[in-house]
């Protein structure tokens, strides 16, 4: 403790080290050789490490590739606008209207769900939703309907009902922070500024939860996007995904050089998109509160 | 212990025991940087047995920096600390001699009161009973008998400060370090504590090294006191040196308030320095008040406490010269009472007004001057200060 | 009452977070073979099928293997990253602690696909072992979170405290700092317990011939008949989460409590 800058910085290195390198080991070099192998050439059984953008063009050029990773797109676009949006009012009302000491108690409440087994959660939803499920089936019994409702089946929109479920506590939470770091006395000075409630929520609360908003999107894009699970089990396989495609191509079909291709080009598409929805909102991202 | 019991604070006779103590913090040239930052910037300093010091400035003067040098956990880049004439050097914060009161106080809040007081006792060896006994008797000490067996995260501020007290006590270092240990309290709390605090060190004899931003605080108790600027101590004194006689206006202007007037040197003897001022005339002010400018300041200035000069009756007779002007503003303050004076002719070298502030104690029977009305100012030459 | 409409509506969100969940029990005891309304009668049954089960057996033990260990490591690793980075500055400490949290928004599919490759061409035969080495990677962040917060509502000054009262830097950090985050440390071993035995995607690809929980229910949602036993063995993991979930919030709130910090929120 009788220690100065440099072996401050020296005793924090040591301690890291542990974490960093199994994140080196185990992260980051394999993220490298996928990154090395879209640049190989395939050869059957092995392969060829030898330079080529052939995998990239391939991708590139591949209509089902484009028909997959816009259906990803799209699908994870309305994932995240169903979800930020049903969230906004959830976490609006746990922020402003719940009294402090019960709201870890609604938060405890709201991330219950999402830590308990994904894979039955989604299985459960193809249940309330399919054919017989119980959606149809309870309808059909209260003599609602003569026929089982079609649209909710297996198809892309049981898919954004299944993954926006998954992710609601994801969006929830990056809103909740935001709210709850606004200085309340900014909104009494917008009604007192004459402002009615209406429009100090569109011009205060909202500009200053915008953090929140943007990173809650984020957070539930970039996952939605990779997600598995989902399409394996609610589209019945048959409207795949990008992660189900990248998941063919590496070991259905063993062509890893296409498959890692594929793996970057669909993290890059991602990416871009993301720095440009954060640039887009830039001028909500700078204020330092 | 020896304690050499001193009598009350700033009397003669306690200072003079105090000269006569051994030197128990020897701080020499010492040097530290963070990084390119220079936080101390060649500190000398000798602080004796038994003596209450206090490190004042302003926050980012180094005055915390220096105080966990002293404890150890800061290392220096260059220069020496000893305590007790041993070179503290190669020995790390937890052998050194010195126990410290945190800004947090730092009570373990998994520990009961007993628990947090006995926490250095560990590796005593010492039997159970004789350590349970040793906390019992701190914990009288800092007046919180009974309360050993208290939660410590359910304590006041108060109790808390005591308990921090208690732990760095009962190991008897050689010196306590005390690091702005009133300002998290409420001003009645504080004012307490202070009292409690200069009662406990006669006490107890330990050498007691006090950092605070607060110069009424350190003027109330310390013996000696270091006012820091920037890394560097900028005056070294007794409390009644330090508020009469700064050596520089930053000093001056950092304990209490002072009012400066221009000066022009007019002349120097071995005895006086001969200057005039405007509003006050010409004065000989004796070398033992002549101080130094700052750099920033701008030529040669005479100031004085607003208490060491005072309203008086048109044509009172005294000692005192008496200076003419008119109130120009009156704050009151319920026992004291200030007033801004503009003094004749004190418009100066350069035409600026500059009225001076007078603190007048209110007296039953006498009024409160108006804003406006004519005063006369009764002054001292004794009580001026000149910075060249 | 403040936020009526509001109210209502959270009620009616929390809702339909909780409509499968409340779904499960309701077919697990439900002798229907198939999984729709309206209810035939009541049975423990598929729970009992469930308890007969030799392979489902080997799944559970498989997925404990894993989720201990995986929670064991990934909390020792961060207890190592929460410490470095709430107590010490370093060069490059950014990237460094992104790196480490990188699995917390990088798609499961890309971390399991990457190192499967990885692993396969290095020979490795896949095993328990290989789905530990992922899970662990996945919890670290999470335990590092947790963690610290655990670290961060240390006031430094304890541990100087405790080394100014003659302790030793370990000793200070064993009497000091450990106590006070054992709290966190519980709570992190059973969020990363939680979120390993939920792990589905990693187990998949890098479990090999192994089954675990998650696999072994995948494999078996396939076949109709399988599906109310599932429903048990969901019915029963659910119970089984909510209990440490409720366990290590007890813990979180407890350390909290301890260290008289405020309250600022549940998980994440």
């Amino acid at each position: 403790m009788a220690a100065g800058n440099r072996s401050q910085a020296a005793q924090g290195l040591t301690l890291i080290a542990p974490p960093l390198a199994y994140a080196v080991l185990i992260l980051a070099a394999p993220l490298l050789t996928i990154l090395a192998y879209s640049f190989f050439k395939d050869g059957y059984l092995t392969v060829i490490r030898e330079f080529t953008l052939e995998n990239y063009r391939a991708v590139w050029s591949d209509p089902i590739f484009h028909k997959i990773m816009l259906r990803s797109l799209g699908v994870a676009a309305l994932v995240t606008l169903v979800t930020v949006v049903l969230a906004f009012p959830v976490a609006y009302f746990l922020s402003f209207a719940v009294d402090p000491r019960r709201k870890s108690m609604w938060l405890f409440l709201i991330t219950i769900p999402f830590w308990t087994s994904y894979l039955i959660r989604v299985f459960l939803w193809k249940v309330i939703l399919g054919y017989n499920g119980v959606i149809n089936s309870g309808l059909k019994s209260l003599g609602i309907i003569e026929q089982p409702l079609t649209f909710i089946l297996y198809n892309v929109n049981s898919m954004v009902i299944t993954l926006a479920h998954a992710y609601a506590p994801f969006a929830i939470l990056p809103i909740f922070i935001a709210l709850e770091k606004i200085d309340r006395s900014l909104l009494e000075a917008g009604r007192d500024l004459g402002e009615s409630r209406a429009m100090t929520f569109w011009r205060v609360t909202l500009p200053l939860a915008m953090p929140g908003v943007v990173a809650a999107a984020l957070i539930v894009f970039i996952p939605t996007i990779g997600d598995y699970v989902t399409p394996a089990l609610i589209g019945g396989g048959k409207i795949p995904m990008i992660a189900n495609m990248i998941q063919s191509q590496m070991l259905d079909q063993d062509n890893r050089p296409m498959g890692s291709a594929l793996a970057v080009t669909a993290m890059l598409i991602v990416a871009v998109l993301s720095l440009i929805f954060v640039a887009m909102n830039r001028r909500f991202l700078k204020v330092r509160q | 212990m020896t304690t050499n019991n001193p009598g009350p604070k700033s009397t003669a006779a306690h200072r003079a025991a105090m000269a006569g103590a051994k030197p128990m913090i020897e701080i020499r040239a010492v040097q530290k940087y963070y990084g390119d930052y220079h936080a101390l910037r060649g500190i000398d300093l000798t602080i004796r047995a038994g003596e209450f010091f206090s490190l004042l400035g302003p926050s980012g003067c180094g005055k915390t920096t220096l105080l966990r040098t002293i404890a150890g956990f800061e290392d220096i880049s260059s220069g020496a600390v000893l305590i007790d004439g041993q070179d503290m050097q190669q020995v790390p914060a937890n052998r050194r001699p010195t126990n410290m009161v945190f800004q947090s106080y730092a009570i373990f809040p998994h520990l009961t009161v007993a628990e947090n007081v006995g926490f250095g006792l560990r590796r005593d060896p010492r039997s159970r009973a004789e350590k349970a006994a040793a906390v019992e008797e701190a914990l009288e000490m800092v007046g919180l008998k009974g309360y050993g067996s208290r939660a410590s995260h359910a304590l006041s501020g108060g109790q808390r400060q005591r308990v921090a007290l208690a732990r760095a006590l009962i190991l008897k270092p050689k010196v306590l370090l005390l690091d702005e240990p009133l300002s998290a309290l409420d001003r009645k709390m504080r004012e307490q504590m202070q009292v409690e605090l200069i009662k406990l060190q006669r006490q107890v004899g330990i050498t007691f090294v006090l950092v605070t931003h607060d110069q009424e605080e350190a003027l109330v108790m310390s013996d000696r006191i270091a006012v820091m600027f920037e890394g560097q101590i900028a005056q070294m004194d007794g409390p009644e040196a330090l508020y009469a006689r700064p050596t520089s206006r930053r000093v001056a202007n950092f304990i209490g308030v002072m009012n400066f007037l221009p000066a022009r040197v007019l002349g120097e003897t071995g005895e006086a320095v001969q200057i005039e001022a405007p509003g006050l005339g010409r004065v000989d002010i004796p070398m033992a008040n002549v101080s130094r400018a700052d750099p920033g300041d701008e030529g040669p200035s005479v100031g004085f406490r607003p208490e060491a000069v005072s309203l008086v009756a048109p044509g009172a007779q005294g000692a005192n010269r008496v200076a003419e002007g008119v109130v120009d503003e009156v704050v009151y303050y319920g026992d004291m009472t200030y007033y801004d004076v503009r003094l004749d002719g004190s418009a100066g070298f350069d035409g600026q007004a500059r009225p001076v502030r007078i603190a007048m104690r209110n007296v039953f029977g006498r009024e409160v001057q108006d804003v406006g009305t004519r005063a006369n100012v009764s002054w001292s030459p004794g009580s001026l200060v000149l910075f060249r | 009452m403040k936020g009526g409409g509001l109210r209502v509506y959270a009620v009616v969100y929390l809702l339909f977070l909780y409509a499968p969940i409340l779904l499960l029990p309701v077919f697990a005891f439900n002798s229907g073979t198939i999984i729709a309304f309206p209810l035939k009668e009541f049975t423990t049954e598929w729970f009992a099928q469930m308890w007969g089960n030799a392979s489902l057996r080997r799944a559970l033990a498989n997925s404990l293997t894993i989720a201990v260990s995986a929670s064991i490591l990934a909390t020792c690793l961060g207890i190592f990253a929460a410490r470095a980075s709430t107590r010490f500055e370093f060069p490059g400490k950014g990237p460094v602690m992104g790196l480490i949290m990188l699995p917390l928004v990088l798609p499961e599919i890309i971390v399991s696909i990457s190192l499967l490759v990885v692993l396969l061409s290095l020979g490795v035969t896949l095993s328990v072992l290989t789905v530990i080495v992922g899970h662990t990677l996945i919890c670290m962040p999470y335990a590092t979170v947790i963690l610290s917060t655990a670290f961060n509502s240390l006031d430094r000054s304890l541990e100087e405290a405790a080394y100014d009262l003659g302790e030793t830097r370990w000793s200070a950090f064993r009497l000091v700092i450990l106590p006070l985050v054992m709290p966190g440390i519980i709570s992190s071993l059973l969020m990363s317990f939680t979120i390993s035995l939920d792990e589905f995607i990693i187990a998949f690809f890098l479990a090999g011939n192994e089954p675990t929980l998650p696999t072994y229910i995948f494999s078996q949602l396939r076949f109709p008949k399988q599906i109310p036993m599932i429903m048990a063995l969901g019915t029963v993991l659910v119970v089984l989460s909510i209990l440490l979930l409720t366990i290590a919030e007890y813990f979180r709130r407890r350390g909290i409590a301890k260290t008289g910090a405020k309250d600022t929120g549940g998980f994440l």
